[in-house]
């Protein structure tokens, strides 16, 4: 019996070293790439793995002149923030309706939302980029307009939030109003405080969100290199400049901002878990 | 609610509810005094003849801009809304530049106004409905509400209208608006060959959905069932794979005796951690002609030439597949974690007792258990998959691409990759139009089969 289950255990640790390999893999490539010196052994794509040559180079580029990576950084850093302040409040104030009070057409506005869920997208994106036109929020007003178009539409994604809220018992509620607290006093003085856990969650997936959207971001900056984020900005240089020697470029970028959304995740590990687990148990 | 209604009903309901609406309009005129009647002109004119200064400055407020947009603005657009304009940009015979029509404008702001008359006429109700009960109020004797309770009501019993009023504003303006527009465009020939100002675009009827349906001559059809075909499959595959090895994972690591169990989760999940650009990007790199893997196959002898991973339909379509595994099997694996702890241990010491052997344990106690409890988040996975842009997008962009395949469209192309194509690429916007609708209608019928099959789904509280 020991025996066996011995055994058992070490092909399970061989298995999880195998799996680790294979998740850690790509990351210690990416790192070193970054690290290939663009002097001796240009920044393309080359069929090794380990640079001959370590250097900085290409993470210097980042930083000159010619490069725009600190403004596209600047760029993602200043929309993730307000985004992922304004999108908490919105998700907050509809959670909090929608789970605690009940009032007329509670149902059909949620049916609604629900069945404007199921449309995709991206079939939306050229009216929306002639509504920010007419606000004149493309191009050079890339970052309000893509602010305004997270936001705007970010009540839909009430689900887990509000998930988190039924479960707090009513009881709470009807003690506070009874003592002549407002409505408002309830939300204020009593859910927020108790709700850390999904206020930090939501926060952290509504900042995490912008750092990879390519697609609203390229399309509201039409060409108009200081409104990109590090996405698109990213993204081109793979796939239009591969053979100027960009490569290694786009590995160094990806690293800088990989790390710093990387480290803030693995902090706030604990809130995302709980978050998505009370989500795809609710629904 | 409980039982269904049968749609015949629901109608007759619904007439008889407007016959009612319409009779009570009808009572609150000939019954009201004379500050309720001109509230019928003049919205507001009775709640502030009464005190309720808040209520009618709102009222006669909303209907002053109300009215101002509709006919100071909306109505130019309106009147063309059948034919969306007739004249573009051109010039004039003595060489100045005629601004003409311009669909595009017609179209949206004939929707918006349409919209802004919706809303003048449920205020307008609202507004009647104001008068009649203050009226019956001070018949019967009693206060109305003052202005401070009516401001204090909307941090109280109103509150869900402030909480909800800029949510549903945001919503309209940004979600409910735009697909309204685009589910008309459906219907236009609004494409490269109509772009407004210099080309207005017009009403076509049916034309586009014949087209995306047609097999033949310059139909989409079978590129259509091509990509709507691999679509499902990939979503079936991209679901329940990861779900089960996900699972797998999960139960990997939540065996007794493994040790640093905190140490294995943080490793998988940096896939979620790390911003999808960046590794799909490499990843995805990682496979191509000249990438990391072909080289060193190559360098250490296995073979010759390049394995075609991006430019063979089938291996694309695998490699595809397999690449999303690495993605989302962290994913599912946290998930996983959680619910797995949530089943009572002694079920699995009776079974052990009974001489059950991991397998017979895990099909007949984890694996419903875990079905049951996520059965809904299967589904959103599976509209999620069916949706999933950014695998798709960042690894192939939908190549590779053949002569077969028409409207640019590959053998990865999902439905959202092929319309976020027609959309930037061939500015065929009829046809991304069409191309959405016919995503919602996918999801929309998956959703409903799914949810008349799976019992967890329908209560919103029965799985506690």
């Amino acid at each position: 019996m020991t025996k066996k289950k011995r055994i058992g255990l070490t092909i399970s640790y061989i298995v999880l070293i195998l799996i680790s390999i294979i998740w850690l893999f790509p990351f210690f490539c990416l790192v070193l790439q970054s690290f290939r010196s663009y002097q001796t052994e240009f920044g393309g794509m080359v069929n090794y793995l380990v640079p001959k040559q370590f250097s900085l180079d290409s993470y210097k580029f980042l930083f000159t002149e010619g490069s725009q990576f600190t403004r596209w950084y600047a760029n993602t850093f200043v929309i993730a923030c307000v985004v992922s302040v304004l999108q908490t409040v919105v998700v907050i104030c509809v959670s909090y309706a929608l789970s605690r009070m009940r009032f007329a057409g509670r149902k059909l506005l949620m049916n609604i939302w629900l069945v404007l869920g199921m449309f995709p997208g991206f079939l939306t994106m050229i009216c929306l980029y002639f509504l920010l036109k007419q606000m004149g929020l493309t191009q050079d007003g890339a970052v309000p307009g893509l602010i305004l178009i997270y936001v705007a539409s970010s009540g839909m994604g009430y689900y887990v939030c509000k998930g988190y809220f039924d479960t707090m018992p009513k009881a709470l509620d009807e003690a506070a109003r009874i003592d002549g607290a407002s409505r408002f006093q309830i939300l204020y003085q009593m859910i927020i405080p108790l709700s850390k856990p999904i206020i930090i969650y939501t926060m952290l997936v509504s900042f995490m969100a912008p750092w990879c959207d390519f697609v609203f971001a390229s399309y509201v900056a039409f060409g108009k290199s200081d409104s990109y984020n590090v996405a698109v900005a990213l993204q081109r240089w793979v796939w239009t400049n591969d053979y100027q020697g960009y490569f290694t470029r786009f590995c160094a970028g990806g690293i800088l901002v990989a790390v710093p959304v990387t480290l803030l995740f693995m902090f706030l590990q604990k809130y995302y878990v709980e978050g998505v687990t009370g989500g795809a148990v609710k629904g | 609610m409980g039982e269904k209604k049968t749609i015949g009903r629901q109608i007759a309901e619904a007439f008889g509810w407007l016959g009612a609406d319409l009779k009570d309009i009808g009572t609150t005129f000939a019954q009201g005094d004379f500050r309720t009647r001109i509230s019928y002109l003049i919205m507001g004119f009775g709640q502030i003849l009464r005190g309720q200064f808040v209520r009618g400055i709102a009222m006669l407020a909303s209907q002053g801009l109300l009215l101002y947009f509709i006919f100071g603005f909306g109505m130019q657009y309106l009147k063309d809304i059948t034919t969306l304009g007739t004249s573009g940009r051109g010039f004039n015979p003595d060489g100045t530049v005629s601004y003409g029509d311009n669909s595009f404008f017609i179209l949206l702001y004939s929707l918006l106004t349409i919209f802004a008359i919706a809303a003048l006429i449920l205020l307008w109700r609202i507004n009647l409905y104001h008068n009649r009960d203050a009226q019956r109020l001070l018949a019967a004797g009693k206060k109305l509400p003052s202005n401070r309770q009516d401001l204090h009501s909307l941090l109280d019993h109103n509150f869900d209208k402030t909480l909800l009023a800029l949510p549903c504003l945001g919503i309209f303006v940004f979600t409910v608006l735009p697909i309204i527009f685009m589910i008309c465009v459906a219907f236009t020939n609004y494409d490269y060959n109509h772009q407004p100002p210099s080309q207005l675009f017009t009403w076509v009827g049916l034309e586009n959905f014949k087209n995306l349906f047609s097999m033949g001559g310059d139909g989409y059809g079978s590129t259509f069932f091509t990509v709507l075909g691999w679509t499902l499959i990939w979503s079936f595959f991209a679901t329940f794979l990861n779900y089960f090895l996900g699972m797998a994972v999960a139960i990997l690591i939540n065996q007794k005796g493994i040790k640093f169990k905190k140490l294995w989760r943080t490793i998988l999940v940096m896939t979620i951690a790390v911003p999808q650009f960046v590794s799909l990007l490499y990843v995805g790199k990682m496979f191509a002609a000249d990438g990391l893997v072909n080289s060193y196959l190559i360098k250490w002898g296995f073979i010759t030439r390049a394995i075609p991973f991006w430019t063979n339909p089938l291996y694309a379509r695998i490699l595809i597949i397999v690449i999303n595994l690495w993605v989302g099997i962290p994913y599912i694996m946290l998930i996983a974690t959680g619910l797995l702890m949530n089943i009572p241990e002694d079920l699995y010491e009776s079974a052990k007792i009974d001489g059950a052997n991991p397998f017979q344990m895990f099909f007949s106690i984890t694996l419903p258990y875990m079905l049951f409890v996520t059965g809904p988040f299967l589904l959103t996975q599976f509209i999620g998959n069916l949706n999933n842009f950014n695998v798709i997008y960042l690894l192939t962009q939908g190549k590779p691409q053949s002569m077969s395949l028409k409207g640019g469209a590959g053998y990865t192309d999902l439905l959202v990759t092929w319309l976020y194509k027609m959309t930037v690429n061939d500015t065929d916007y009829k046809t991304a139009a069409v191309i959405g609708i016919m995503v919602f209608v996918v999801t929309a019928v998956i959703s409903l089969i799914v949810y008349n099959v799976l019992p967890s789904v329908k209560d919103e509280e029965g799985f506690q």
